[in-house]
């Protein structure tokens, strides 16, 4: 679907920002261009859309030099999301999302419905359409950067760091929720970052850059398990390295499948009980299908028991929660930022069906590194996790 | 008071048609100022900054000679009468306007162009879509300014015969007839003011609503 042959990017006719890329793109394919900045990553997207001629060589989009097409052309039929995510101040919300249909001449009601569509993609309230730039948060706003470029439905969208400026909870929850969307809506992706746990959790194929050149361009997995060369290990990190066991084993794997359950229709006694017998301090609370609801603890408990029978009349505290078939590999990091000791894992339906404690984790980590002999010395695990933390 | 209807019994038809030629010889100038700065100023933003701030430079000079000079300067040229008046003080006002628009242009955040155009708008869908509006507050800021600039240099077209309310206060003060003088400066100031009134309220109803907000 795309393709680089031999493209340089020389400025001043002596500086490569870009040197020398040959690669081909599949239909479809999520691609993650990484590498520390000045790299070129910004270069290399930009000439795909033209922002950017290329010095030499050739870019084809389906088999078509980009080169000679009409670029206003162009590049209404790619997506593309700047670093800087460039929403329009004095456009509401709707005109920012159907801009391209709009230069496009579709009908107002067609790009009202297209605007209501998308927002309803990441669970935004239509009511946000009237809204302007400025009267939404930051998380709000990199969603609409990102579906301002999905709305004339370009099979092709162009990337730049969308989740840069986010703290690291709100990241990861885009990074879920794009990758999720991305699988239902097919599109080609390229993406850049200079995060090596978005590029591992997003990517289909990872192109790392240096100095303008491909160091090295592979799957998540074949990067992770066959560094090219010390760059890319001093990239990855020592701390990826040690969990890439992780990252072909999913959370199903590695959780603990009988964690202290309680339904909510059980009495606050019953709680007490089962808390006593399990020899814990909290009880995961589902309803009577399995689904998760939150958890109580014995203070919760203790401060509600005169006036509650039951765990249904507490209100329950929320967690953060895994899919069991999520990689292990995302989840570490998630479980640490966090700063919890455990995460409750769900199905598709929200159902209980394990729990994944920092511990296991820890032994995880610990096998990589000594096998399974050296499970026991006691200071060895407190090192293990300091490192960690 | 009764002196006060005298006078505008004898001068009012006068005063009416002078005050409809000052709005007129104002306006024409105006007309002809948005009609020239601003599109320069845009087109300034288009080309080489050098080439921009020289173009500025050069109307910034032409806006320190003395107004009256200017419209002597038309005479030679233009004749006199009001179209000379029309074209001299047009020339005067175009300095605030065409600034204020190549700064507000210059000003809007490089990013939002490089985004409008990576989404495929065309040079001119950015100028209309995302150049102006966002420019739209400090443009006006321009325009209201020369106009109230405007109305005030108008009065001096009187000098090369274009008309104006400038006849009634030079008559006045050429004969020590204070009466005149009061009847065609009350009715600038109050133009000046009228003026002041109107722009600054189609100021707020054509700048985008999502940049209300954000000026405060
Ligand atoms: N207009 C330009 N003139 C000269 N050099 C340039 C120009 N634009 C970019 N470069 C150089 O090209 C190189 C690649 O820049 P690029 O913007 O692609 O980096 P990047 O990988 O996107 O970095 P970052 O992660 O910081 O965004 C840099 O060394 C930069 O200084
Ligand atoms: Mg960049």
């Amino acid at each position: 679907m795309l393709t680089f042959e031999h493209v340089s990017k020389i400025y001043n006719g002596e500086n490569y920002a870009v040197k020398n890329l040959s690669f081909e793109i599949d239909r479809g394919e999520f691609i993650v261009f990484i590498g520390p900045s000045g790299c070129g990553k910004t270069t290399t997207m930009k000439m795909i859309n033209r922002l950017i001629d290329p010095t030499e060589g050739v870019i084809t989009i389906d088999g078509h030099d980009a080169q000679v097409q009409d670029a206003v052309q162009l590049r209404r039929d790619i997506g593309y999301v700047i670093q800087q995510i460039g929403l329009f101040p004095h456009m509401s919300i709707q005109e920012n999302v159907t801009l391209v249909p709009k230069l496009m001449n579709w009908s107002k009601e067609k790009r009202k419905e297209r605007a209501k569509e998308l927002l309803a993609l990441v669970d935004m309230e239509e009511e946000f359409l009237a809204r302007y730039p400025n009267e939404l948060s930051g998380g709000q706003q990199q969603r609409v950067g990102v579906l301002r470029a999905l709305a004339a439905d370009p099979p092709l969208i162009l990337m730049d760091e969308p989740f840069g400026a986010l703290d690291p909870i709100t990241r990861d929850t885009l990074q879920d929720e794009f990758k999720k969307l991305q699988q239902r809506i097919g599109k080609t992706i390229i993406f850049v970052t200079h995060d090596m746990d978005e590029a591992l959790k997003l990517a289909d194929r990872i192109v790392m850059l240096r100095e303008g050149e491909i160091v090295q361009m592979g799957t998540p997995d074949e990067i992770l398990s066959a560094p090219a060369n010390a760059f890319v290990e001093d990239f990855i990190g020592k701390d990826r390295l040690l969990q890439s066991r992780a990252t072909v084993q999913t959370v199903e794997q590695l959780m603990n499948i009988t964690p202290a359950t309680i339904t909510e229709t059980a009495t606050t006694s019953k709680a007490v009980q089962v808390m006593r017998e399990k020899r814990v301090d909290a009880l995961l609370v589902t309803n009577e299908y399995g689904t998760l609801k939150g958890y109580v603890d014995i203070e919760m408990i203790e401060s509600h028991r005169k006036q509650s029978e039951n765990i249904s009349d507490i209100h329950l505290t929320t967690l953060h929660t895994v899919k069991k078939d999520a990689y292990v590999r995302d989840s570490v990091s998630r479980i640490l930022k966090l700063g919890v000791s455990y995460v409750p894992v769900v199905d598709d339906d929200m159902r209980l069906v394990g729990i994944l404690t920092r511990a296991s984790l820890v032994d995880l980590v610990y096998d990589s590194i000594w096998g399974d002999e050296g499970a026991a010395a006691d200071e060895q695990e407190a090192v293990l996790e300091e490192t960690i933390l | 008071m009764n002196t006060v209807i005298e006078f505008l019994q004898t001068n009012g038809g006068e005063m009416l048609a002078l005050t409809g030629q000052h709005l007129f010889i104002t306006l024409g100038a105006l007309f002809l100022g948005i009609l020239f700065a601003v599109p320069l100023g845009v087109i300034l933003n288009k080309v080489p900054s050098k080439l921009g701030n020289f173009v500025i430079g050069i109307v910034s000079i032409l806006q320190t000679f003395p107004s009256l000079a200017i419209l002597a300067f038309a005479i030679p040229i233009l004749g006199v009468g009001m179209f000379p008046a029309i074209v001299a003080l047009f020339v005067y006002s175009l300095l605030p306007m065409l600034r204020n628009t190549y700064v507000g242009i210059s000003g809007v955040d490089p990013a939002l162009n490089e985004s409008g155009k990576g989404m495929g708008m065309s040079a001119w869908e950015r100028v209309r879509h995302v150049e102006l509006p966002l420019a739209t507050p400090v443009i006006m800021s321009g325009i209201r300014l020369a106009t109230v600039y405007l109305v005030g240099w108008a009065t001096l077209a009187a000098f090369i015969g274009g008309g104006g309310l400038g006849d009634f206060i030079f008559n006045g003060l050429n004969h020590y007839q204070p009466e005149f003088i009061i009847a065609g400066a009350i009715p600038v100031t109050l133009m000046a003011l009228l003026f002041e009134f109107i722009l600054s309220k189609l100021e707020k109803s054509i700048t985008p609503k999502g940049l209300r907000n954000l000026t405060a």
